[in-house]
């Protein structure tokens, strides 16, 4: 076992695992197949880019996302670059699923 | 009505006098819109598979003239105990919200039942980013505070200080006569979670076969 491996273990889910968890949600959210969503990448936009995707649709993405990462969101963490593309919302996961 | 008294509503049913006879109780807020079409090809197929179903619309709810700010689950709940003895319902089907409704000695199926406080939360989050977007800034706690005190208007919504001191303090657990439903039995993506509303002629054949089957065995 390398010592990378170890390390990825150790931290709960890998960077992987977060990733296809949020393509999942987003597949659900936007009602979009596996390849289109597969083919987003971290400058996807998402909130302010894709009209469908309004203020209660993101809503429901966040609670989403507390549910299936067992992770807790603040009302602070909230903000207009993490909601902004698909990078920043895949950093912020990360960020919160290392601190959980 | 406001005095806990209930009165009259639409209804959209399919009424053949058969044995078999649901009450439909369609979620609330926002998802009752996402649920609407679905909500119909449910019931074509349960009217096709020789059961009688009732969707009656909630007070303030759709096409109802009773004011949304004067609800309650509380009230909500009476309701529904009423529709279920004024069709005489074998059966209940909720829905996510609706399940939160249902009275207790009836039986039926509960499908992907909600929790009350995710839900006020989802829509204090909707109410802050829209705020956010129009260059004000809102926090959850001073939302709360008026909310609890005055009531507050929720993604359209106008919720009674009663409705948001019952989101915030109840815990949901399906009654023993209910069977849940969750959505991996269903197949699909959630239609709850779809930006813009959808149907699945898939998703309703399941929901209606796993009716139909449990109420023959029943």
């Amino acid at each position: 076992m390398t010592a990378e491996t170890a390390q990825a273990e150790a931290t709960g889910p890998s960077r992987s695992d977060i990733d296809q968890t949020l393509r999942a949600i987003l597949r659900d959210v936007l009602g979009l197949n596996l390849a289109q969503v597969d083919g987003f990448d971290a400058d996807t936009g998402l909130f302010g880019h894709l009209p469908e995707l309004d203020s209660m649709a993101v809503a429901g993405l966040l609670t989403e996302m507390e549910d299936r990462l067992d992770i807790v969101i603040e009302d602070e963490d909230v903000d207009g670059e993490m909601l902004e593309n698909y990078g920043g919302l895949l950093t912020f996961a990360e960020a919160k699923v290392v601190e959980s | 009505m406001p005095d806990g008294s209930t009165g009259e509503e639409m209804v959209i049913g399919f009424d053949a006098s058969r044995n078999r006879r649901l009450l439909i109780v369609a979620p609330l807020f926002d998802e009752a819109n996402k649920f609407r079409h679905q909500l119909s090809e449910i019931m074509r197929r349960l009217h096709a598979q020789g059961i009688d179903c009732f969707l009656p619309d909630l007070p303030g709810c759709n096409e109802s003239m009773a004011p949304f700010a004067d609800q309650s689950l509380a009230h909500w709940r009476a309701c529904v105990t009423a529709a279920a003895a004024n069709f005489s319902a074998t059966d209940i089907f909720a829905i996510r919200s609706g399940c939160w409704l249902v009275p207790e000695d009836e039986s039926g199926w509960l499908y992907a039942p909600a929790k009350p406080q995710q839900v006020l939360r989802s829509m204090i989050r909707a109410r802050m980013l829209s705020a956010k977007e129009a260059g004000r800034e809102e926090t959850a706690d001073r939302l709360m505070e008026t909310a609890r005190a005055d009531g507050i208007e929720l993604a359209g919504w106008p919720l009674g200080p009663q409705l948001v001191a019952e989101l915030e303090g109840e815990q949901f657990d399906a009654p023993d006569e209910y069977i849940v439903i969750e959505q991996g039995e269903v197949g699909g993506k959630p239609l709850w979670l779809r930006a813009e509303n959808d149907s699945d002629p898939g998703q309703a054949d399941s929901i209606v076969s796993l009716i139909a089957s449990g109420e023959e065995s029943a």
